[in-house]
């Protein structure tokens, strides 16, 4: 994991200096909100409907366990005893006192945390594939590329007064799992004619209002070029970007407005002004960042994994909790573990402090005491060894965090929602539990197969519903909450944007209508094997709208 | 409130003259004029120049005049209107402007440190609690930066070739 230095420590806390300081002259009333409100947004506090909401940076969604066992300490301390994880990796803290929130952050510098940039129209935190560093189909660590972002991109002076939000991912795998082309810049690692390493680079994806998937900006960005690349985009979208209209003011809009070809050439002519300047990006630099990311002391060669087979064959729910649950490693022998969130019934994401000290523990006791968060709302222990995996799902079922369901129809995101958020038009969470508990039958579920369902309390769709095979959109439809059915979406290599089916649900009927999709999936599907999305992209949505709303709905 | 003029060696008196595009110019003196008025007003020698841009008016449409200018000031028409940031580098980066750049508008203590970073080297401010603070001279700033941007005022520190730290 990366490591602060001096220099990194002394920022951090001159960081915290400055926010006590902002937040003492603000209940001094100093600052009018409204001039607070940019200030604490680049230090990550949200007003919502009750209360402050204090999101902290998980870059990269990597975690040590101290760390985790600091942000227990904090729920237990300031909050009220959880915290909720987001589909940005980062975690949120939903009861805090704005006079907490010094002392909050300087908890966090201790262990090498911040809450730095991570809302505000400034480039948030950097996201990554949460397996980097360990799957199997990996070529390049993203974390890597991804620190130097964080590094670069943190407090920038140029780029703090953005339009808007300004979100960067990366992967370097074959297997899209940071959803790349869902962000304002997607990074895919590639190895150029001589193996060396480079950027494929997209512009222009979001989410939101207006879901877009990015596009192609260059093929190959030199990986010494890389940061003088994103300042010519940032500067760009800076310079350019509407700021007239707040829903129109992504990158994606701009790229959208004047074209990916007119954006090109002017990030180009910009590109060539900067590179080469003090941007540039040495490799014994990046050797240097790298071994931060070494990869763990791992007992070489093949292990044998017969503890493992033996214990499946014993216990079955142990077994279906292995298949649905890790993932294949790199190294022999050694595997990566989703520990889900989402037990049935459960608010996505939310972890109680227990529960984070819990997964710390065993983290430090299987897995080189390190942790990741998914975007998929999930905890990840990226390196542990085959065979530890009994003891892992038994410590983590005494914890209550032994849910094998990573991928499955109760494997869902959602957004706070109305239940937390000032932004939303419906309840997110309440949604996602009925579903969980409709689908709670395991071996349905695995009858199922893989699907994801994405819940968004409101337009700005922080739930991903855009990206989710199935996506569920909340509406205000005259002070009533309404439900809208997005089909075929999907964040990966192979991205696409759901499609409305139909007209609207109310909440007594949503749960009931993706009931009837699933079952209408299974009706139609070649085999088993064919997955739910695969079977949409071929059937397309008339056999599922027709299964809502009756084959008459087609004529009107 | 009127606007008082405040630079890295505290508050100044303000020698620059504003001059409206409906005004004749006078003959001598420090004057700030709109770019559609470059053409004119550099053909009179005696007048120290200075232009004022509009939100969104490119530093590229001015590139050719910028060698008899002494000031460019920029526009924050509100503190959320990043894109002054970007000219400001533009200017002193790209086209090597040693003159004096000013902020304008809505320019507030917490964002002046990063304008000093972009090159703004004086500030027109008229916001009662940022004034009050200037008075201090205590900037809330991190003296610490992650990328290089090409100003004098910040010097090399630590292993990373993109760290800074403020000089003096």
């Amino acid at each position: 994991m990366y490591r602060y230095d001096e220099f990194d420590a002394e920022f951090v806390n001159d960081r915290v200096a400055q926010f006590s300081d902002q937040v003492r002259r603000r209940i001094a009333g100093e600052l009018t909100e409204e001039q607070f409100k940019p200030l604490r947004l680049m230090n990550g506090v949200y007003l919502q409907l009750h209360a402050y909401m204090l999101r902290i940076a998980i870059p990269y969604g990597t975690l040590s366990s101290t760390q985790m066992r600091k942000l227990a300490h904090i729920a237990r301390t300031y909050d009220k005893g959880y915290g909720h994880f987001t589909t940005r990796q980062n975690l949120q803290f939903n009861w805090p006192s704005l006079e907490d929130i010094p002392a909050i952050l300087q908890e966090l510098a201790e262990v090498e945390m911040h809450a730095i940039q991570t809302s505000g129209n400034c480039i948030r935190n950097t996201t990554a594939d949460h397996l980097a560093g360990a799957s199997a189909d990996e070529h390049a660590d993203p974390r890597v590329y991804a620190e130097i972002i964080r590094q670069w991109s943190s407090l920038h002076p140029e780029f703090s007064f953005l339009p808007r939000k300004f979100k960067v991912a990366v992967t370097g795998a074959s297997t899209d799992r940071a959803a790349i082309r869902a962000h304002d810049i997607g990074l895919e690692i590639r190895r150029g004619e001589n193996r060396q390493i480079g950027f494929r680079i997209f512009v222009g994806g979001g989410l939101g209002r207006t879901p877009m998937l990015g596009k192609e900006i260059r093929d190959f960005v030199e990986e010494r070029d890389l940061l003088a690349y994103l300042e010519a985009i940032l500067r760009v979208y800076n310079r350019w970007g509407r700021r007239d209209n707040k829903y129109k003011a992504r990158i994606k809009i701009l790229v959208h407005e004047r074209g990916i070809e007119s954006i090109r050439e002017e990030v180009e002519a910009e590109f060539a002004e900067i590179r080469g300047g003090a941007l540039d990006l040495p490799q014994e630099e990046r050797q240097r960042i790298a071994r931060y990311f070494a990869p763990p002391p791992f007992e070489e060669g093949p292990i044998d994994a017969a503890r493992l087979t033996e214990a499946m064959a014993k216990d079955p729910a142990f077994a279906v909790w292995v298949e649905r649950n890790t993932h294949a490693h790199k190294q022999p022998g050694y595997t990566s573990v989703t520990i889900s969130l989402k037990p049935i019934g459960g608010v996505p994401g939310d972890a109680k402090a227990d529960q984070m000290d819990s997964v710390a523990d065993i983290a430090d006791r299987f897995a080189f005491g390190e942790i990741r968060v998914s975007h998929e709302q999930n905890l990840i222990l990226p390196h542990v060894k085959k065979n530890d995996l009994p003891e892992i799902y038994a410590a983590l079922a005494e914890a209550k965090l032994a849910t094998g369901n990573r991928g499955l129809v109760t494997d869902i995101i959602a957004c706070p929602g109305l239940d937390y958020c000032a932004l939303a038009n419906a309840r997110s969470i309440p949604i996602a539990q009925r579903l969980s508990e409709r689908f709670a039958d395991i071996e349905r579920q695995r009858e199922i197969g893989d699907v994801s369902i994405k819940i968004s309390g409101c337009i700005n769709a922080c739930g991903h519903h855009h990206v989710g095979h199935i996506g569920i959109l909340g509406v205000d439809r005259k002070g009533e909450e309404f439900y809208q059915i997005t089909l075929g979406g999907a964040p990966g290599e192979d991205a696409s944007i759901g499609e409305i089916v139909g007209k609207g649900f109310s909440a007594d009927e949503v749960v009931d209508a993706v009931e009837t999709l699933v079952d209408t999936y299974i009706r139609l599907r070649t085999d088993p094997k064919e997955s739910f999305l695969t079977a949409y992209r071929r059937l397309g949505e008339a056999p599922f709208r027709d299964a809502l709303y009756g084959e008459a709905s087609r004529a009107a | 409130m009127s606007a008082r003029l405040w630079t890295r060696d505290g508050f100044a008196e303000d020698r620059w003259q504003a001059v409206p595009d409906e005004t004749a110019l006078p003959g001598e003196g420090a004057v700030i004029v709109s770019s559609a008025r470059l053409e004119e007003a550099r053909e009179t020698n005696a007048l120290e120049l200075g232009v004022a841009l509009e939100p969104g008016e490119p530093v590229e449409d001015i590139a050719e005049h910028l060698s008899r200018l002494s000031l460019v000031s920029l526009p924050f028409p509100a503190f959320t209107d990043g894109r002054s940031y970007s000219a400001a580098r533009l200017l002193r980066e790209r086209y090597g402007f040693e003159g004096e750049i000013r902020a304008r508008g809505d320019v507030l203590i917490d964002q002046i440190p990063l304008m000093l970073r972009c090159g703004f080297t004086s500030f027109l401010v008229s916001h009662e609690p940022t004034l009050r603070r200037l008075e201090t001279r205590d900037l809330p700033e991190v003296p610490l930066y992650l990328q290089p941007v090409g100003s004098e005022r910040e010097v090399p520190v630590g292993t990373r070739p993109w760290l800074r730290r403020r000089a003096g």
